[in-house]
């Protein structure tokens, strides 16, 4: 039987729906970016008080911050999707979806008083 | 049908998405944003504070499982994405994604172990 | 009477290279659905036209068709909706077209025989089975599925890899593992742990949102990474 089968190339910018998933994966560039530079300083830490010092300054010039401001942006994303989809993943348990997207982002929000409190 | 190993590498990638997902944010914002504009303190990532902190036990397992499990979350969404966007992806693929991330976790180890 | 402009997606396998459009004016009612303009089109402008259908009440799951780009079942949605239009229409997303709108869908009956979509195990010595409404509860909204293929044409992972078993397949699946009366959980533990079983997912989510039944084969899916996890870290402990 002779079909046709249609291109997949660009299926992503096809659909809102679509676009919005990208968005919530490319947050991951963002995540591994964001853990090598706490890798970084973690080594400059290693290396004594002027090589630190200097990793903070380089963290203070303009483009750092705007790539943090993306960063910060992206993984808000990811938190909030992430209890979103959270329910989805779970066996069946007697708690509505709501209450446990309601639950995740709550703790998100205690998470970050107490990192807050505690620097 | 072959079984996937994809469980050992989900697990991982789901404990970051779970870390990052609850600290991610406001670990960006402090760091990246509140300390380096003056928002806070600098003192608060100040070297003598950072140097207890590598210092401490708990501090050491902290930093060690941030930095590992954001990067094996990281890495292996992006290896996903690569598939997303149509790139013929494959074991090797796979295991330099992986790998990476497992490389990232001994760094962070081996600093904390011998370098504080 | 107004009219409303529809743009078909035509395919001839004997004569076409490829697919091309071809409009349509259609005149309508309020009460008129896409399935029927398609219809108004065979009867009166072009009886070339192919597409399937049949209920008209969205429990075949045959008229499935892109409408604007989103699986949609034609006899479900109204022509009013799409005013003025162009109302583009196309085959379901990620198969083989056949002729015009009607696609190949023996993958997904092949998926749907892989993952054993029956009773396993013994009836009951004497008697009929047992179920509380409460046990009925764990499977029932999975077994709504009415096989229309609108989640595959919404899921990017059966389109980048057709090997992929897919959402209905795997809701399918787990409608059976869920349901008290089966037996059969460890036969299907295969293709839930396969490469292209649960693991083919990546939570997109568009097939639960275009599910015109409310299955949620999203859920169906991920609810089984959990089980395929526990199942490949807990093997040994078996027997």
């Amino acid at each position: 039987m002779k079909t046709y089968m249609r291109p997949m190339t660009g299926w992503w910018k096809r659909n809102p729906f679509y676009l919005w998933y990208m968005l919530r994966e490319a947050s991951c560039v963002v995540i591994t970016l964001y853990a090598l530079i706490m890798l970084v300083g973690l080594a400059r830490l290693a290396e004594g008080e002027v090589r630190y010092e200097d990793w903070l300054e380089r963290l203070s010039r303009p483009w750092a911050v705007a790539f943090h401001v993306l960063a910060f942006v992206l993984v808000a994303y990811h938190s909030w999707t992430w209890f979103r989809i959270m329910p989805k993943t779970l066996p069946r348990i007697p708690i509505p979806d709501a209450a446990i997207v309601a639950a995740g982002v709550g703790a998100i929000g205690v998470c970050s008083a107490l990192l807050w409190w505690v620097t | 049908m072959k079984r996937s190993n994809k469980p050992i590498f989900w697990s991982l990638f789901g404990a970051g998405g779970m870390l990052s997902a609850l600290i991610g944010p406001m670990l960006i914002f402090i760091t990246g944003i509140a300390v380096p504009t003056g928002l806070m303190s600098r003192e608060t990532m100040g070297y003598e504070r950072m140097l207890a902190l590598a210092r401490n036990g708990f501090g050491k397992l902290a930093i060690f499982t941030l930095i590992t499990l954001f990067l094996f979350h990281g890495l292996h969404r992006m290896y996903h994405s690569l598939h997303d966007l149509g790139v013929h992806v494959g074991p090797g693929l796979k295991g330099a994604f992986h790998g990476f991330a497992a490389l990232g976790g001994l760094a962070a180890a081996l600093l904390l172990i011998l370098g504080f | 009477m107004r009219t409303i402009a529809i743009e078909c997606l035509r395919f001839n396998p004997e004569s076409d290279r490829e697919p091309r459009w071809q409009d349509y004016s259609v005149p309508f009612t309020d009460d008129m659905s896409v399935l029927q303009g398609l219809q108004y089109i065979k009867d009166h402008l072009d009886g070339s036209l192919t597409f399937r259908w049949s209920c008209r009440m969205a429990i075949c799951g045959s008229c499935g068709a892109m409408l604007n780009g989103v699986p949609r079942l034609g006899c479900e949605h109204f022509l009013r909706d799409y005013f003025p239009g162009p109302l583009r229409i196309e085959p379901l997303n990620h198969f083989p077209i056949v002729r015009d709108l009607a696609i190949d869908q023996s993958d997904f009956l092949k998926k749907l025989e892989a993952v054993k979509p029956y009773l396993i195990g013994e009836p009951p010595a004497k008697g009929t089975h047992r179920q509380t409404p409460r046990q009925m509860d764990e499977y029932y909204q999975y077994s709504q599925c009415i096989n229309c293929l609108l989640c595959y044409a919404a899921c990017p992972q059966y389109g980048l890899n057709d090997k992929f078993t897919g959402p209905a397949a795997l809701a399918l699946l787990h409608r059976y593992n869920a349901d008290s009366r089966d037996k059969g959980k460890s036969e299907r533990m295969e293709v839930v742990n396969a490469e292209d079983g649960v693991w083919g997912c990546t939570l997109v989510g568009y097939c639960s949102e275009v599910c015109p039944k409310g299955v949620d084969p999203a859920r169906a899916v991920n609810q089984n990474k959990i089980e395929s996890t526990k199942d490949y870290f807990f093997r040994f402990l078996k027997r």
